[in-house]
């Protein structure tokens, strides 16, 4: 009696098809067809030849006829560090200004949440030309050093910010801080008061209150916070195009590149496979360990 | 054949359950609710009382049997063709709309013209004393005008019976009494047949004119409020309704519905019973405190010795746990009319304890 | 705990706010640079027409620039009107339904957000140009008959991205919906249809249009799977800028991001409004 579809199944169905069908047409079967390009190789006019060799994967770990090559294995390498100074410097950055909006009077928490929201909603593209505009030679940021160096009196020879793997830090690091400080708001706005009382009480003086208290208690916030920076990072390529000026390359540029410069998509697909594979590891690691909690869905 | 308002036809509800298994929520039910009656479905939470309002409303479908309205089966009818309305626990007034949008709804979706529905919205709030609050919003209302929001609400479609799911749950003690009275005095206005679901004993009893008691998803006894006291059918019954104290003992002989039952510790009591009892049989003697004395009178049918262990005072009456000689424990409740309210007995005294044949009960289980 | 507050958690927090707003107000200061090539400020452009607005006026001339703006509301428009009503729908499905696969559907719905961008992009990209081949060889298409990636291949991109998020944030709001209120309503002689569109909607409202907002702002914003998905005509205002980007940078630029982050404060604004009315 229970295995015939009810009114409620065939409803439910009915409403969750459009989603599914959408998810399946575009995202299951891409992957899979992606997975398939992989396998393959490049025709001499840019179109894949299917077939089935782990060519691309071995070239990407550097395994080639001629020998040892790491010059994709340290791409990955340099992505994956790129990825976690990121974040790092996202918790670092982040984290006080999640604490100070917690702790707020709760009239300004929505007034401080919300400047912390609106550069997030100007343009990513736009945000990376503004410091393109600080940072290159004679930019904004050299200006008003050598401004300065003048009032002093100092010689002053304008730095080289730009291009380099600084600038690119620079620009990751702004993309993605609201999206580390929003979780971390989260977790320790959830905080009762008590616990701060109870803990001062119980004679922890305020740096062991932050120790013992508070900072456990935004590990679910970093967790999701992490998430939703080092998966981005890893696959972002035009901070990386514009700040790094073409020399800094990442993942992400290495999959545009064989797409749309080199024209081998079986390549790209590989390479593109290894990142997702990568950020997958360290979203299930992060899940399994600490949960996926309600703060990364109110980011 | 009579027609009743509301009828029950061996209606059983079954659900999947969280975990796959199949939850009973009620087996068998058969009820015959009359026109123009307030009738109480009256259990602990979970004897499936609300599943069974849920299926007159037309909320759940029976699994097996058939609810019938003024003679009608209703089938798989949804509840927007059935002409029954709901009072629910939590009001579920519509929070987007004011109280006016709230009681018009009804009319509007059976496509009363405005004017007229106006005209019914006002008197709908005179009935439950809301004259004007037309344009207020739910949540600018007590819990109490809530109450009566939700009810005008579903009398003004004038349903051929109104239910109400534990309507006064969330009021306080003082706001449920006086709402308890108002809806007996709306329901002899109205003359409409009520269902009221209800856990509160004390509430059944005083507002209705019968009552079901279900338990495990069966009906276990249905009567007016006096018959579900003083002569509980089964041991749940007469647990749940009131205080009461049980003696176990095995029956020694049965005249007609008097009982002669032998107590632990060699104890015999004359009770009385309907059924027909064999001797040996495994029984109980259920007897309400108030219906025991400690002061002796003329012509009690059991008298039995024993000692006092605790004495409560409550005001109006004194509370006595007596041990008796067989070693059963009872609760007996006297008045306090004597001018100083002193005891009968001290914690220690030796008493005799007294009460009638008729109303001492005999229960199998 | 607002009572004290050390004053290095006031200025560490004021430190950041600068490092969040200070590349905003370059962008804006630099809007009104007398100076072309826009690398040094030289003093406030004034120049006809428009005097110190004179690079807010360029930019209608700019025939490329301003259907890089039409293309962007359309396909945001588009995608966030689909987007809403299909994600509605499947947080409708989860929230109040069972139904066989269930949990593999909510399993399905967390992909586009856990996956990277640039995977996704290229997953389209692979798809529709395999599809595309095939289609336009079996049927020997005349040229200007062939099916190539364009607006409507963005659109259906940006669908699948922010569909998830819309179901997030409906099913958040169905989360706490009282289920007797309908019952309520069907009590009362409304049919499920009626039930829906008096009672359901309303009551979840807030939550669909915080959902087309987050849609919007998805599509408005997205780079990467456009630059994947797009095609000839389909330009949007990112690939516009990024393609700017690597070749010259006038003040015309910085006056296009003043408007845009303008029109995204008073977007917000509007929202919130919205927001504190429905309570």
């Amino acid at each position: 009696m229970f295995l015939r579809l009810s009114r409620d199944n065939i409803r439910g169905l009915l409403l969750i098809a459009p989603v599914m069908t959408l998810i399946i047409g575009l995202l299951i079967i891409p992957l899979i067809l992606v997975v398939i390009t992989s396998f393959g190789s490049r025709s001499p006019d840019g179109n894949v030849i299917y077939g089935f060799s782990f060519d691309n994967y071995r070239r990407l770990l550097g395994i080639t006829p001629t020998g040892f090559d790491p010059l994709y294995l340290e791409i990955l390498l340099r992505s994956l560090w790129l990825a976690l100074q990121t974040t790092v410097a996202v918790i670092v950055i982040g984290f006080p200004l999640a604490y100070f909006i917690a702790r707020a009077s709760p009239r300004y928490r929505n007034l401080f949440l919300f400047l912390v929201l609106v550069p997030l909603w100007t343009n990513f593209v736009i945000r990376i030309y503004a410091w393109l505009m600080i940072l290159r030679n004679q930019g904004v940021l050299n200006s008003l050093l050598g401004w300065g160096a003048s009032l002093l009196g100092l010689p002053f020879q304008p730095l080289d910010l730009y291009p380099s793997d600084g600038a690119v830090l620079v620009g990751m690091i702004y993309e993605f801080l609201p999206f580390m400080i929003l979780p971390i708001y989260t977790s320790l706005e959830k905080i009762d008061d008590s616990l701060f009382e109870a803990a001062a009480d119980l004679g922890a003086d305020a740096l062991r209150t932050f120790l013992r208290v508070t900072l456990p208690l935004a590990v679910p916030g970093m967790v999701a916070g992490t998430i939703l920076v080092f998966v981005p990072v890893m696959g972002t390529f035009i901070v990386a195009d514009i700040l790094g000026g073409r020399q800094v390359i990442l993942v992400g540029n290495l999959v545009q590149r064989q797409f749309l410069d080199a024209r081998d998509a079986a390549f790209g697909s590989a390479a593109a496979l290894i990142l997702m594979a990568l950020t997958l590891v360290v979203t299930i690691f992060y899940t399994r360990r600490f949960g996926f909690g309600e703060e990364i869905v109110s980011a | 054949m009579p027609e009743y308002a509301v009828e029950l036809r061996d209606v059983s509800k079954r659900f999947p359950g969280p975990s796959g298994e199949i939850v009973n929520a009620v087996k068998n039910v058969s009820l015959q609710i009359r026109d123009g009656e307030f009738f109480s479905l009256l259990g602990p939470s979970g004897c499936g009382k609300t599943t069974s309002l849920r299926m007159i409303a037309g909320f759940e479908l029976p699994t097996e049997g058939e609810v019938y309205i003024h003679g009608r089966p209703m089938g798989q009818t949804p509840p927007y063709r059935r002409p029954v309305n709901t009072v629910f626990q939590n009001y579920a007034l519509f929070p987007h709309m004011t109280i006016g949008e709230n009681v018009a709804f009804g009319l509007e979706m059976k496509g009363v013209p405005k004017a007229e529905r106006e005209k019914r919205v006002k008197e709908a709030l005179e009935m439950v004393r809301l004259p004007g609050f037309e344009k207020r919003r739910p949540r600018q209302m007590s819990g109490g005008q809530q109450q009566r929001v939700a009810l005008a609400r579903a009398l003004i479609n004038h349903p051929e019976v109104l239910l109400l799911d534990e309507p006064l749950g969330a009021l306080d003690l003082k706001l449920r009494k006086e709402m308890q009275l108002e809806l007996k005095r709306l329901q002899r206005e109205v003359g409409i047949t009520f269902i009221y679901v209800t856990h509160d004993q004390e509430e059944a009893l005083t507002m209705s004119d019968r009552i079901a008691v279900m338990s495990g998803g069966r009906v276990l006894q249905v009567g007016p409020a006096h018959e579900i006291y003083e002569k509980p059918n089964c041991k749940f019954v007469a647990d749940f309704i009131g205080e009461t104290n049980l003696l176990e003992g095995k029956v020694i002989h049965q005249h007609g519905r008097q009982v002669e039952v032998l107590l632990a510790g060699g104890l015999t009591a004359h009770a009385e019973s309907d059924q027909s009892l064999v001797s040996g049989q495994q029984v109980f003697v259920a007897i309400r405190p108030e219906k025991m004395a400690l002061r002796p009178y003329d012509g009690a049918h059991n008298v039995y010795v024993g000692r006092v262990e605790e004495v409560v005072y409550i005001g109006t009456d004194t509370h006595y746990t007596v041990r008796l000689a067989g070693g059963q424990r009872v609760r007996v409740r006297e008045q306090n009319d004597d001018p100083f309210s002193r005891p009968l007995a001290n914690s220690g005294d030796e008493v005799r304890v007294y009460f009638d044949q008729t109303p001492a009960r005999v229960l199998t289980e | 705990m607002t009572k004290k507050r050390s004053p290095w958690l006031i200025i560490a927090a004021l430190a950041v706010y600068f490092f969040l707003y200070a590349p905003i107000v370059v962008l804006v200061v630099f809007a009104f640079n007398s100076s072309r090539t826009n690398v040094v400020f030289e003093g406030v452009v004034n120049r006809e027409p428009c005097g110190p607005f004179y690079w807010f006026c360029a930019l209608a001339g700019n025939r490329e620039l301003m259907s890089a703006a039409q293309n962007t509301l359309t396909i945001a428009l588009t995608s966030t009107f689909f987007s809403t009503i299909i994600g509605t729908m499947a947080a409708l499905a989860l929230q109040r339904y069972s139904f066989p696969g269930k949990t593999f559907s909510e399993a399905l719905l967390y992909i586009p957000i856990v996956i990277p961008e640039i995977v996704m992009g290229i997953g389209i990209l692979v798809l529709f140009s395999t599809l595309f081949r095939f289609i336009n060889t079996t049927f020997s298409l005349p040229p200007d008959a062939r099916l190539t990636m364009g607006l409507g291949t963005v659109i259906i991109s940006h669908i699948v991205f922010s569909v998830p998020f819309v179901t997030l944030v409906v099913r958040a709001r169905l989360h706490g919906f009282d289920k007797s209120v309908e019952e309520a309503a069907q009590d009362l002689y409304a049919d499920e249809w009626r039930t829906f569109w008096r009672v359901t909607l309303p009551l979840i409202a807030p939550g669909v249009l915080a959902g087309a907002l987050l849609a919007f702002t998805l599509s408005l914003d997205d780079f990467v799977i456009t630059f994947f998905t797009t095609g000839p005509g389909a330009t949007t205002l990112p690939i516009y800028v990024y393609g700017l980007l690597r070749r010259i940078t006038t003040p015309e630029l910085n006056a296009l991001s003043t408007i845009w982050i303008a029109l995204v404060l008073v977007a917000l604004l509007i929202a919130q409004r919205l927001e504190r009315r429905a309570g």
